[in-house]
């Protein structure tokens, strides 16, 4: 696996409580489940990707967690499309060109 | 010598850490059990309305345009009863620096932190106000730390929310993002305690100062435009502090008449703290899981007395489904050619619905839009629920089941918004006031304050104490 050099912009993922640490206040699903964190910043040592790592985020702080992506990348998006959307514009023009108006 | 960092010696210590991380002593205003001075603390450690128009100039925030919907006027009235069908305005906060009427908000805060020798600031939130923070603290050469509660734990997280971060990362910011829960608030705690950094709540004097300008706009706009003030205000409702500081910002204006509405989506039947939940929901925002307990226990916050108190301002209160606010967020762009994004626009379905009941020469203020783009529009949202199980179909939004469907209304008339029960809401609050303190008598300061806090009637609250079994 590739070496991912110090300095590099990483992201890293960590276990923050564990599900018996968590709040007792909790739905069941929620209390089964770890409660977990992502956060991004500079590598501070020569890691493969899996590896624990320290990072220093851009508010220089010091954050250790399982090194996950090197340069990470947002994949948001305009999703797929929805064709339930598609008349609605044409159905409220059409009405507002039509008869009958209270105006 | 290290602190203990496990959660329990964490949330003992959150007192001490938050009298340092927001800088005021909030015991100077408690008048005895459950009272406290809510007027004495908004003046002493919020800023005066004219302090927060300077403020507000030097950053770009505010003064954002006022725009007529006279399609949208002109639709509502296509069934709308003869002479009923009222002028419908909008303020268009998304022209705000940061895309939303959350700047103006963190605009306070921020300079707050700035003035008393912070080197950065902290907000925990998944919303607008991230963003917000992040731009208002660039500006004024502070770093910013945002805590968002963004993924379930598939690690599958809300477009809507990682385009929050993005544009919080946009600002310079760092984002720390973490699973369902809310042990977010360990996690803001141990980030204040590592940093020393100011809490930038969405919940103090500061925060709410900042809106105040928002109400003060809509009156200043209006005389200025009609004459007279807006019949009627509507503000999309979730920790109830866009609605308590519009609310301020008008009743500063002299506006006393216009009628104060909240309105949010939605999504009762859905546990906010549930990850399995948790991405059958597409409004993050701006909905009932936050607008119910936060009006009837405002206390639950982040500091020990919330600014924002909307019981003592909301007249009138609304539901509307996520179909409806999807519908309208693609009616605005359609017919009035202004593309937002969805949750702001919870209060444009809200009026829509109630314009139809006003007379025609009365008029209807949505007080906010908000920015949109990937991740944060109806077609990714809508994209998001559809993969996550969530039926899409056009037809009668009052059959929308919350996590189970999303239904665009087959045709606007019907869209209808739903009338909440506000005594019943003042109810609650006076109900979780007694069991939350084990109380069994109120003094006098007592009863004043949670008539004032409720806005509910005496002879009601009386009724309702003696229903309780509360000695006054």
């Amino acid at each position: 696996m590739e070496t991912i050099k110090k300095g590099s912009w990483v992201r890293v993922y960590a276990v923050v409580l564990k599900s018996t640490e968590r709040s007792p206040n909790l739905p069941e699903d929620t209390k089964n489940v770890p409660l977990e964190m992502w956060n991004k910043g500079f590598l501070q040592e020569d890691a493969k990707i899996g590896d624990q790592v320290t990072i220093k985020t851009l508010t220089e702080r010091i954050v250790e967690g399982k090194l996950l992506e090197e340069n990470p990348t947002y994949t948001h998006s305009f999703g797929k499309f929805i064709p339930e959307i598609l008349p609605i514009g044409r159905e409220l023009k059409e009405i507002l060109r039509g008869g009958d108006e209270n105006a | 010598m290290h602190k203990d960092t496990s959660y329990e010696a964490v949330m003992n210590r959150r007192g001490e850490i938050m009298k340092k991380a927001v800088g005021i002593d909030y015991e100077s205003f408690e008048l005895g059990g459950v009272a406290f001075d809510y007027e004495q603390m908004m003046r002493k450690t919020g800023y005066s309305l004219e302090e927060v128009q300077k403020i507000q100039r030097s950053t770009g925030v505010g003064n954002t345009p006022l725009l007529e919907l006279k399609n949208l006027t002109a639709l509502a009235r296509k069934f709308a009863p003869e002479g009923k069908g009222a002028r419908i305005f909008i303020k268009d906060e998304a022209s705000n620096p940061s895309g939303s009427y959350k700047a103006r908000r963190a605009s306070t805060s921020v300079y707050h932190a700035k003035k008393n020798g912070y080197k950065g600031v902290v907000a925990a939130t998944s919303g607008n106000y991230g963003a917000a923070v992040a731009s208002q603290a660039s500006m004024h050469g502070l770093e910013t730390i945002v805590i968002q509660e963004c993924y379930d734990s598939r690690g599958i997280g809300q477009p809507e929310i990682i385009e929050k971060a993005r544009k919080c990362e946009a600002y310079g910011a760092e984002v720390v993002q973490l699973t369902v829960g809310p042990e977010l608030f360990y996690t803001f705690l141990t980030t204040l305690e590592d940093t020393g950094y100011f809490n930038a709540s969405l919940y103090t004097p500061f925060g709410i100062a900042g809106v105040e300008t928002l109400g003060y706009e809509i009156s200043m706009d209006f005389r200025e435009l009609e004459g007279k003030d807006p019949d009627a205000v509507i503000c999309t409702n979730a920790g109830g502090g866009n609605l308590t500081g519009t609310a301020r910002g008008l009743l500063k204006a002299g506006a006393e008449n216009t009628r104060i509405i909240g309105a949010s989506v939605d999504l009762s039947g859905l546990h906010m703290a549930s990850d399995k939940e948790f991405n059958r929901k597409s409004f993050t925002t701006g909905h009932t899981g936050f607008g119910m307990p936060y009006a009837t226990w405002p206390d639950r916050t982040d500091v020990p007395r919330s600014a924002a108190r909307p019981l003592r301002y909301m007249d009138e209160y609304y539901l509307v489904s996520q179909g409806e606010v999807f519908f309208m967020t693609e009616a605005l762009a359609q017919i009035e050619g202004l593309e937002r994004g969805p949750a702001g626009n919870t209060s444009l379905a809200v009026a829509f619905s109630l314009a139809q009941n006003m007379d025609k020469d009365q008029t209807i203020v949505v007080q906010e839009t908000e920015y949109t783009g990937a991740g944060k529009h109806l077609q990714p949202q809508l994209s998001f629920a559809r993969e996550n199980g969530v039926e899409i179909l056009r037809g009668n939004p009052e059959e929308e089941v919350p996590g189970k469907n999303i239904i665009l209304p087959s045709d606007p008339k019907q869209i209808k918004a739903r009338p909440v029960d506000l005594d019943k809401m003042k109810t609650s609050y006076i109900k979780n006031t007694v069991k939350k303190n084990n109380i069994k008598e109120f003094t006098q300061d007592e009863i004043n304050f949670l008539q004032e806090d409720s806005k509910l009637e005496k002879v009601r609250l009386e009724a309702i104490l003696r229903e309780l079994n509360v000695k006054y």
